[in-house]
């Protein structure tokens, strides 16, 4: 094990199976000169070559769509649009293409391709670059979808993303970049996709999380923890494999959940979860299932009002105390 | 005076040419047969009228070359050789048909023939395409790619993306703009400041030239040589293909935006009689011989349309399948 940021996680991922495997290719807005907006791609041009890192234009969709052609030609493309906020510009190539090409086709073909894009709020970027735009790709089915919330997970779910042969959208969060943690230093390492894991083990309360969500639940926990409360922590890894499985268990065992998303409440993936445990455990329920998410609003600027749009450690903690005061 | 067409091809392969368009032909009209009866739902849109674009442009490349295409596509994937009987069972909906029932007319595919497919969003393949050349240059094939396109894909952002992408990186693809008049109902000079489509393409630095794509002879010269180019350069070259669809924009379209008098002007082109008149005229084929070819083609399409009729419809595992590895 070595201790390393969520940034460096991902690069040793890149770094690893750059070296694995020679039909690997790594293009997008700044990856190769600029080294990544994020730094993520930092060294990867003085390495591997601009044969293999390569910058390109401006061009959402067709970086989108010059990856689905590589992968439909036998490569392994791992793009980066510079924030998921430009993946708005690519929902074409997404969502009509990407996602459909293998089912269309009748199987005839797969994507073996990476789409890597930093998101989510909270770093003062106004209206047009905090989104956190997971439900809309959830909602698609034909491709999967990453978030990790730590290193480890950074490293082991990208490495995993890589070598899949389904199209993978792979969301980073902004603000967990410089966060530390323990990463297996054996390049086998994968974090399985599908696989949610409790990072936390309770018993009064079930907390379904997600990437930065994830962290702010621990420490909510954390805090409940010197009440006398103990909760139980999900993290999802993956929401394209969705293990309802795991919450579903714990939700059942607890018989209290709070489920914790970055988006937007309306129509957010939230409301999914929330319903999956509703339908699956309705008898062991103490208490309606409670949702915490992002304020309905176009993100504002201002510090003071943008950190109350985002769900935040005290938003968490209130909301566990509901459900536990709440009882059927 | 036209330049005599053993000069240029085979005997054999010239009396081909009129073959493939004939087969196009004979499949496109069964296709509105069928529609007409029911058999054949969804969105239908047919080739007739343009046969000689698909055909000439396919006899000009390599079987190694990658083609792409719009969702007027049925005679671009039977030219480059998808079984007539499998393309039949597609539109069907049949679990025999090429992309088992999934995708219908608009999303034909079959990458043993490097038939990358069918793509029904204007515009959509341009990129892919790129992607696709990006592949074979890197992994240093001696394919190029072949893309396919109408004048309503030339003002949608993929175009001019995948353009300045396709000169920046050196990609080997040809770029065809069948340039047919009409995006559904709106003529070109409508839709495009510049309506001379292949002109565009200065802002790119890609080289261009415009074709009459109702005959089959200058479409296969005017790929043959520009893929040459594609291949001597590594570069990207572009075609616009002048055509006109002797149908509406699918099935569903009257066509009453076009007068009888344009349409009759066009049908005096069409490349089929057009074609077989030069044929005739250089002794390449008699009269019986060219009936013979159509009676043929005529039974082949005959034989899909009864394929497609007895094949099963896929079953209900069937909506599951296939959408992920």
């Amino acid at each position: 094990m070595s201790e390393m940021t969520y940034r460096d996680a991902l690069n040793l991922a890149l770094r690893e199976e750059m070296r694995r495997d020679p039909a690997m290719v790594v293009f997008g807005e700044d990856v190769a000169l600029y080294e990544g907006s994020f730094k993520v791609t930092r060294g990867l041009l003085a390495e591997f070559g601009e044969e293999r890192i390569k910058d390109t234009p401006i061009s959402e969709n067709t970086i989108i769509g010059m990856a689905v052609g590589a992968a439909m030609g036998g490569l392994r493309p791992v793009v980066e649009l510079m924030t998921v906020n430009f993946a708005l510009l690519a929902m074409d190539q997404l969502i009509n293409h990407m996602a459909k090409i293998r089912s269309m086709f009748g199987g005839q073909t797969y994507l073996p391709m990476v789409v890597r894009m930093p998101g989510g709020g909270g770093s003062q970027l106004a209206a047009q670059h905090s989104q956190s735009l997971e439900s809309y790709f959830m909602h698609c089915p034909g491709m999967r979808i990453a978030y990790p919330a730590t290193p480890a997970d950074a490293k082991g779910l990208l490495k995993s993303a890589i070598r899949d042969n389904n199209p993978v959208v792979f969301l980073e969060h902004e603000l967990l970049y410089n966060s530390k943690g323990e990463v297996p230093d054996d390049p086998e390492f994968l974090a399985p996709f599908g696989r949610a894991n409790v990072v936390r083990a309770g018993a009064d309360v079930t907390i379904v999380a997600y990437a930065r969500m994830t962290v702010l639940a621990l420490q909510a926990a954390g805090e409940l923890e010197k009440e006398g409360i103990s909760c139980e922590v999900i993290d999802l890894r993956t929401l394209n494999p969705l293990d309802a499985e795991t919450f579903i268990a714990s939700a059942r065992k607890t018989g209290r959940a709070v489920v914790v998303e970055e988006c937007w409440r309306s129509a957010g993936l939230g409301g999914d979860l929330a319903h999956r445990i509703h339908e699956a455990c309705f008898d062991s329920l103490l208490a309606p299932v409670k949702r915490v998410a992002g304020l309905d609003v176009p993100m504002p600027y201002s510090r003071e009002i943008e950190k109350l749009c985002i769900p935040r450690v005290e938003t968490i903690v209130s909301a566990v105390r509901d459900v536990l005061a709440a009882s059927v | 005076m036209e330049t005599k067409l053993r000069a240029i091809l085979s005997d054999h392969e010239l009396v081909r040419l009129y073959e493939q368009m004939a087969l196009s032909r004979e499949f496109e009209e069964a296709c509105a047969e069928q529609y007409t009866k029911g058999h054949i739902t969804g969105f239908l849109h047919l080739y007739s009228g343009q046969e000689a674009v698909a055909v000439g442009a396919t006899a000009a490349l390599h079987k190694d070359d990658y083609i792409l295409s719009a969702y007027r596509e049925h005679a671009q994937a039977i030219v480059r050789g998808a079984e007539p009987k499998r393309v039949m069972a597609e539109l069907f909906g049949k679990a025999t048909g090429l992309c088992k029932g999934k995708g219908g007319s608009m999303h034909l595919f079959s990458p043993d023939l490097n038939f990358m497919g069918g793509y029904a969003i204007v515009g959509g393949q341009l990129p892919i395409a790129c992607g696709l050349a990006f592949s074979a240059k890197y992994r240093q094939e001696d394919r190029i790619t072949a893309c396919f396109f109408g004048d309503g894909a030339v003002n949608q952002g993929t175009f001019h993306e995948s353009l300045n992408w396709a000169r920046l990186w050196e990609l080997p693809v040809l770029f065809v703009c069948e340039n047919n008049f009409y995006g559904i109902g709106t003529e070109v000079h409508r839709s495009s400041a510049l309506p001379t489509v292949h002109k565009r393409t200065c802002g790119y630095d890609i080289p261009s030239e415009k074709v009459d794509g109702m005959d089959v002879i200058a479409v296969f010269k005017a790929v043959k040589y520009a893929v040459e180019k594609v291949r001597e350069t590594g570069r990207p070259q572009f075609l616009e293909a002048i055509t006109y669809r002797f149908r509406g924009h699918s099935m569903a379209d009257p066509a009453k935006y076009r007068s009888a008098a344009e349409h009759e002007i066009w049908k005096a082109r069409d490349p089929l009689p057009n074609y077989a008149r030069r044929l005739l005229a250089e002794g390449l084929a008699t009269e019986q011989e060219l009936e013979a070819i159509r009676q043929r083609c005529g039974a082949i399409v005959q034989e899909a349309v009864t394929f497609a009729e007895a094949s099963p419809w896929p079953g209900e595992q069937a909506v599951w399948e296939d959408i992920y590895v």
